[in-house]
């Protein structure tokens, strides 16, 4: 019964989005805009510095085709980056686009001093408290303190089932742009306009508020050193080049500046320099398709370190309820009676527990359900007193009067006991198997008669054997967080395969644990909705509320889940390794690129250096391995295949790279495969590739 | 910085005396007492006279005696005690033209075909300027003309070679070579 | 190559291996304070802390251990200024050498303070014996030992658990001098004077030689300087030609010992290491992967001196052979030891090329006293920052995570003197004054001064030693090359050690990148040459690579 996620797969490059994107590439050309990011502003002053170079030429009626090409494709290098980065925000857009609609011009229904006035919705203020009735839309993020209500949250989450919301309790918080169905409530504002919950997700989608993270941070460091180091080779090569060309006595230099900038920029990592900002505003995007909003991509980043999971074993572990699994019969009592009687005692039990109770014995015995009225039948409710619930039949065409009562063991026994009966001392030892075992034991008794025991038990979720499993390869720890006792939790901890677990844990306990996990250098994750979970959710590395819960709990998280699914927290884990490893990819296959590069652009500087006679080919022509056309066609294919490559990767900046559960080891040798090894072979093939076609297009 | 500064002139003082005083004084005496020869040079003396030192080669175009190696400081003899070597590039023309000019000159010397291969380490100047040794083949290459220009048997000559061939230390350590000084003084004793 | 050749391979490679673990268990218990072969020595740490008015029991910050690296040196380079300024008015002076040229002195006060030892002179007409012993040999002991503390400290910083200080650098050096670097000379002492080196005050001796010429040896205390400018990586020779001298290395035994010194140390440290931060996988796995560069270097090195070069024995001395020059060079260019037993000038440009590299590399292989594996872990950091990204976690070294903070430094670790060497050689070879000292013409001229600026700024010491390079110019570009290629990379070492100091571990699971298997250390070893490559292949083409392939085509 896990919910369906509903992923909106948009296709990658949407038409709409595809337009909008390639005008912002150029509106992006904005000095402001590229000095952001180091390696790029490298790019683009070079292009500038060839353009003038290009210009004087034309000025001087020297125009070489040569430059011109390299300059176009100079600029196409600045313009494919700026075009990856506006793709990833055009998809956020997009996706703001849609929550936009929700928001329609909304009318609120202000209670001022007791009287109701109407006012735009925007005009509210914090504190102020505002009147929802069925076919209301909620005009902004609050809190309710008055009512109950069936409400509509299918704008935010998706999900179409109608949520319930009351006042007081963990079930308070309603967020602007639901709408009520049913009842009355009301509430009070706790954000202003603009800063709604949906404002600030719609600002984060669209990147509008985006701060580079501290790896992102980090990374733009080592790139920035790396662009450094090759601006430093690069010039350096021009004095080089000078002394090799005057000692080999030849004049005119190759070396020239449109061709060491070309060289420059195939060296300095354009391809991660160029799709890094996508990648980040893809992770945040990726997190949304899972109705998952993050506060800050901070947060998506370390939800890609965290290593242990606190998880809450109620409809995260288990399924919500226990179900009836076994009957147990007292000695010299037959199954079957014992099925009839519990399953009697429960046709009017409404809660899960005595549903799963009735079906058990029909499943088994194939004791049809009946009608409690029919029996002329009197149900015994559950109360705290008693802690037991039964039916009495009273006497019937010769047959005695029926008492069935089932129950906590303890109350059960109590109960036989005050009317003479005796519990049997095997039926104990049942009762305390069952809850070895995990399971709670129900005592079913008839008159002064113990019958036997039910079996309920907690239900695991199909596949979380195999997910924690997963979990553990990647170097995930999971904690289960349950209410019950040690021995039944211990039981569950062990059928799920979790790797501990806390029982009877209050919230106190778990953010004791939050803290002492952190203290050991682990980064904890967990959900929460409750407003007691608030201050374990602001000390979690990755705290993730349930859209659900209390306003309290969604300000402490730095996530929220639209779907309030707890098992989504194994997701946004993976969203946040995904996005580190995407980073960590394409900066491998950036550098590794630079091999080829070198293969191509050096020979075609230097083959004629220290030739036998000046003007033929030299020795350092031997290194032209690629066997590339020319000098020109070999310095505007490598520029060419490093232009082309950014484009090439912009699915993959933007999807991720694929993702599968495997210890981090496994995934090192397999990504160092695919972009280390690959990013070593692929500019080969590709600049030899590019060679052939623009010699054959009569290009250079 | 300043409160760094006063512990870091006094450690230096310190260490001065520990390692540039005392560490060479006492390492000065102890090896004089072990190993005083060494210490001092290997110097070789003949009546009283300092004729050389066993580790250091000297320049010798006498047909009489055996050669050594082309030196670029002409084995300290030029008045300066500073060794060195040639320093050039294996492609550098010049090199090349003073190997071939050496090959032919030792070719002349010995009597031997304008192709006849020389031993490398004859037509090359050592690192040091002041390489004591020849390669065994290099030593082997001279006999014949010392021993004519000298009136003696070729036999007796080879087995002196012989005598002062150092193998390889320890059995496998270096190169087999010979001390072209120490050969030379045994030949004039001869 | 010859059976021998490999023999002698195996056997120096098999003793370095085989020492590194007693070694550095040994270190390990100097350096944490234990108790040791040597603890009765104890008085004599006890009485320099006395006299230096050490406080040992307060620990420095990383900052108060900056300052005092800094203090330490800054005072031992005004003095070594000031005492070759003076030598001429000092006593040792049997051949009346007059005070050294400013230029010159400053270059070698600053060559021998950041364990460069590069020799613009020629100590047998520059130096006095009293220079070299109180000047010289001193700071072949105490820039080593610096180098040493520098790796302790940020071997600290990176096994902390908690805390704020890196321990104290008084002490450290200390012991570093007192308890490894002076015993293990005394023992390298005791049997290179056995062999045949010098260790005397005589005057230099004149000879009267066979063919009647008159012959000037010099003479001096050159055995207690060789044993630690060795053991130090310092690699500054008593004599012009280091150990091709034969007073300086007159025996293969010599040699062999020598060369052992060259790595020894480096080498132990990476146990030392690997002891200290509670894993000796750790340290095993950058033993290997220096080990793996070290031979794969020297693999390419004998290829083409005995496949390419045409005229072996240039610049190689007789009893060593080519496979204890190649051997030497390998060893010499990887540490950042920079003494010679043959000249690199003169072996197959592309075996001169793998001695640019070593160097180029950041001498981080095995590398310098200390300086080898503090650099080496620069590159480790990179690495598990680049490739540990790709496993889905922030990347972290020994459970630390590594944030812009280290990078920030590691960059500039690797940046500084890789900016040295490029700018540097672009400004001299641009410039007449520049080109004036080229010994070659050419490819190799430009060579030449290439490997001047690697070896200055990556403090190597070693030489093309054909460059004329005791000139003002070079004098004063060197040095500053050499303050570069030191200190441009400790202080970062030591801001990257505060900054991982209080950082919280992270416990390994199978989620952590790993950094003890032997895809580490491919990976490891991958990025070196990558960024290393990278950076200096356009160089190296214009020199080294374009002279080889013009060998081989025959030119």
């Amino acid at each position: 019964m896990e919910k369906k996620l509903q992923v909106q797969a948009r296709p990658l490059f949407e038409r709409a989005i595809v337009q909008r994107a390639l005008g912002d590439a150029v509106r992006k050309l904005d000095p402001r805009q590229m000095v952001k990011n180091p390696v790029m502003l490298v790019v683009f002053v070079g292009a500038i510095v060839t353009s003038l170079i290009v210009i004087a030429d034309v000025i001087n009626g020297r125009v070489s085709g040569f430059n011109v090409q390299i300059l176009l494709w100079l600029w196409f290098t600045v313009l494919f980056a700026n075009f990856a980065e506006a793709m990833a925000e055009g998809r956020g857009k997009a996706q703001a686009d849609a929550l936009r609609k929700t928001r329609t011009q909304m009318t609120a229904r202000r209670l001022h001093n007791g009287k109701e006035d109407r006012v735009p919705a925007a005009d509210l203020k914090r504190g102020d408290l505002v009147v929802c009735e069925a076919g209301d839309v909620i005009p902004g993020d609050g809190e309710i303190t008055e009512g109950i209500a069936s409400v509509d949250e299918s704008a935010i989450t998706g999900e179409s089932a109608p949520v319930i919301r009351e006042s007081g309790g963990d079930r308070s918080a309603v967020t602007g742009g639901t709408r009520v169905l049913s009842d009355r409530i009301v509430i009070r504002i706790t954000s202003e306009q603009g800063n709604t919950f949906l404002d600030r997700m719609i600002a984060l989608v669209e990147g509008a508020k985006r701060q580079k993270t501290p790896n992102e941070i980090a990374l733009t460091i080592l790139l920035s050193g790396l662009t450094i180091i090759f601006l430093l080779a690069v010039v350096s090569l021009r004095a080089f080049a000078a002394y090799s060309e005057a000692e080999s006595g030849l004049t005119e230099t190759t070396a020239t500046v449109p061709v060491l900038v070309a060289l420059l920029v195939c060296l300095i990592p354009t391809t991660i320099g160029g799709l890094l900002s996508a990648i980040g505003i893809s992770g945040m995007d990726r997190m949304i398709q899972r109705n998952v909003l993050a506060t800050s991509g901070r947060a998506v980043e370390a939800a890609g370190d965290v290593d242990v999971l606190l998880l809450d074993k109620t409809g995260t572990i288990t399924l919500g309820n226990r179900m009836a699994t076994n009957f147990v019969p007292a000695p010299q009592v037959a199954l079957d009676r014992l099925a009839d009687a519990a399953q009697l005692s429960s046709l009017a039990d409404e809660t899960p527990e005595g549903r799963s109770i009735v079906i058990l014995a029909k499943e088994r015995f194939g004791l049809r359900g009946r009608e409690l009225g029919d029996l002329n039948a009197t149900f015994v409710p559950f109360t705290a007193q008693t802690r037991m619930s039964g039916v009495d039949f009273p006497a019937h065409g010769g047959q005695a009067p029926r008492s069935i009562r089932k129950g906590a063991s303890d109350a059960v026994k109590k109960h036989i006991e005050s009317l003479g009966g005796r519990f049997p001392s095997e039926v104990q030892s049942s009762v305390d198997d069952i809850a070895k075992r995990g399971g709670t034991p129900l005592v079913v008794s008839e008159g002064t008669e113990i019958l036997g025991v039910i079996e309920l038990k907690d239900i695991v979720k199909g596949g979380m054997k195999e997910r924690f499993n997963q979990l553990r390869a990647m170097g995930i720890r999971t904690i289960m967080i349950t209410g019950d006792n040690p021995l039944t939790a211990a039981a569950i901890a062990a059928e799920a395969g979790v790797d501990d677990f806390m029982a009877q844990a209050t919230p106190e306990d778990k953010l004791r644990r939050i803290r002492q996990e952190q203290a050991d250098g682990h980064l904890v994750a967990m959900t929460g909705d409750g407003t007691n979970d608030a201050p374990a959710l602001a000390q979690a590395n990755v705290g993730v509320a349930m859209n659900t819960g209390t306003q309290a709990a969604r300000e402490a998280g730095n996530m929220v889940d639209l779907d309030s699914d707890p098992t989504k927290l194994i997701e946004v884990v993976e969203v946040g390794k995904q996005l580190l490893m995407t980073r960590g990819a394409l900066t491998t296959f950036s550098i590794a690129n630079d091999v080829a590069k070198y293969f191509a652009i050096l020979p075609a500087l230097f083959g004629g250096i220290y030739a036998a006679t000046p003007g033929e080919s030299g020795p350092l022509a031997a290194l032209n391995i690629m066997g590339l056309a020319s000098p020109e066609s070999a310095v505007l294919s490598a520029t060419i295949f490093n232009a082309l490559i950014i484009v090439a990767l912009i699915p993959l900046a933007i999807r991720g790279v694929n993702y599968r559960a495997m210890g981090a080891a496994a995934v090192l040798q397999r990504n160092l495969l695919i972009f280390g090894v690959g990013g070593l072979i692929v500019p080969f093939i590709g600049i030899k590739l590019i060679d052939v076609i623009i010699t054959a297009l009569g290009l250079v | 910085m300043m409160k760094q500064l006063f512990p870091a002139i006094r450690l230096l003082l310190i260490m001065t005396v520990l390692t540039g005083v005392i560490y060479p004084l006492t390492m000065t005496a102890l090896g004089g007492v072990l190993f005083p020869t060494q210490a001092n040079g290997s110097l070789i003396t003949q009546d009283g006279a300092i004729v050389g030192s066993a580790l250091i080669g000297q320049a010798n175009e006498d047909a009489r005696y055996f050669w050594s190696r082309p030196s670029a400081v002409n084995y300290l003899q030029s008045g300066s005690p500073l060794s060195g070597g040639a320093n050039l590039s294996v492609i550098n023309p010049t090199l090349r033209e003073q190997v071939a000019a050496r090959a032919a000159a030792i070719r002349e010397a010995h009597g031997l075909a304008p192709d006849a291969t020389i031993p490398n380490d004859l037509i090359t100047a050592s690192a040091s300027g002041l390489d004591p040794h020849i390669s065994v083949a290099a030593a082997e290459l001279q006999i014949d003309r010392v021993a004519t220009a000298r009136g003696v048997d070729r036999e007796a000559i080879a087995a002196l070679v012989q005598r002062f061939t150092e193998g390889r230390q320890l059995g496998f350590l270096g190169e087999a070579r010979v001390n072209v000084l120490q050969l030379n003084l045994a030949l004039d004793q001869q | 190559m010859t059976v021998s050749d490999l023999l002698q391979i195996a056997v120096y490679l098999g003793v370095l291996t085989l020492a590194t673990p007693f070694l550095g268990h040994y270190m390990y218990q100097v350096f944490t304070g234990a108790r040791h072969l040597l603890s009765p020595l104890r008085p004599v740490e006890q009485i320099v802390y006395r006299l230096g008015g050490i406080d040992s029991q307060t620990e420095m910050r990383w900052t108060a251990y900056a300052w005092a690296v800094l203090a330490f040196n800054a005072a031992g380079l005004v003095f070594l200024f000031v005492l070759q300024l003076l030598q001429g008015l000092l006593p040792l002076n049997p051949t009346g050498l007059a005070g050294v040229e400013p230029f010159l002195a400053f270059n070698t006060a600053v060559s021998f303070v950041t364990n460069t030892n590069w020799q613009a002179y020629g100590g047998e007409v520059t130096l006095t014996y009293f220079t070299q012993m109180i000047g010289l040999t001193v700071q072949n002991f105490v820039s080593a030992g610096t180098g040493i503390a520098v790796l302790l400290a940020l071997t600290r910083g990176l096994a902390a658990r908690s805390g704020e200080t890196l321990g104290n650098f008084w002490v450290d050096l200390t012991r570093a001098v007192i308890y490894v670097l002076l015993p293990l000379s005394i023992l390298w002492t005791v049997a290179m004077i056995g062999q045949g080196v010098v260790q005397n005050f005589n005057d230099y001796t004149t000879v009267a030689t066979l063919s009647g010429e008159t012959q000037l040896i010099p003479q001096g205390p050159a055995a207690s300087q060789i044993a630690i400018k060795q053991l130090g990586t310092n690699g500054g020779g008593f004599f012009n030609v280091n150990s091709s001298h034969p007073y300086e290395n007159p025996t293969p035994i010599s040699n062999f010992l020598q060369m052992l010194a060259i790595l020894l140390i480096p080498a132990a440290l990476t146990y030392t290491y690997g002891k200290m931060i509670g894993s000796l996988r750790q340290g095993w796995v950058i033993f290997a992967a220096m080990m793996i560069l070290f031979v794969g270097g020297l693999t390419i090195m004998l290829w083409a001196e005995y496949s390419t070069n045409p005229i072996l024995m240039e610049g190689k001395e007789a009893r060593f052979g080519v496979i204890n020059s190649v051997l030497w060079a390998q060893a010499t260019t990887s540490a950042s030891n920079g003494s010679v037993n043959a000249m690199h000038s003169s072996l197959s440009p592309l075996a001169g090329g793998v001695a640019m590299l070593n160097m180029l590399l950041g001498e981080i292989i095995f590398g310098g006293v200390g300086s080898g594996l503090y650099g080496m872990l620069i590159f480790v950091i990179l690495t598990v920052f680049i490739a540990g990204l790709m496993v889905g976690r922030t990347p972290e070294y020994l459970g630390k995570k590594i944030e812009s903070r280290e990078i920030q430094m590691a960059i500039v670790a690797v940046l500084l003197p890789n900016a040295s060497v490029l700018l540097l050689t672009a400004l001299a070879i641009a410039t007449e004054t520049g080109l004036a000292s080229r010994a070659n013409p050419a490819a190799h001229g430009f060579s030449e001064i290439l490997y001047a600026f690697a070896s200055a700024s990556n403090n190597n010491g070693s030489a093309f030693a054909g460059l004329n390079a005791n000139t003002p110019f070079y004098n004063t570009l060197l040095g500053f090359a050499m303050l570069i290629g030191r200190f441009g990379v400790i202080f970062p070492v030591l801001a990257i050690a505060g900054s991982l100091l209080p950082k919280r571990v992270a416990p390994p699971s199978s989620g952590t990148f790993p950094t003890d298997r032997p895809l580490f250390i491919g990976l490891l070893i991958a990025v070196i040459l990558i960024i290393g490559a990278l950076t200096y292949f356009p160089a190296l083409t214009l020199g080294p690579i374009v002279q080889q392939l013009l060998l081989m085509g025959g030119a």
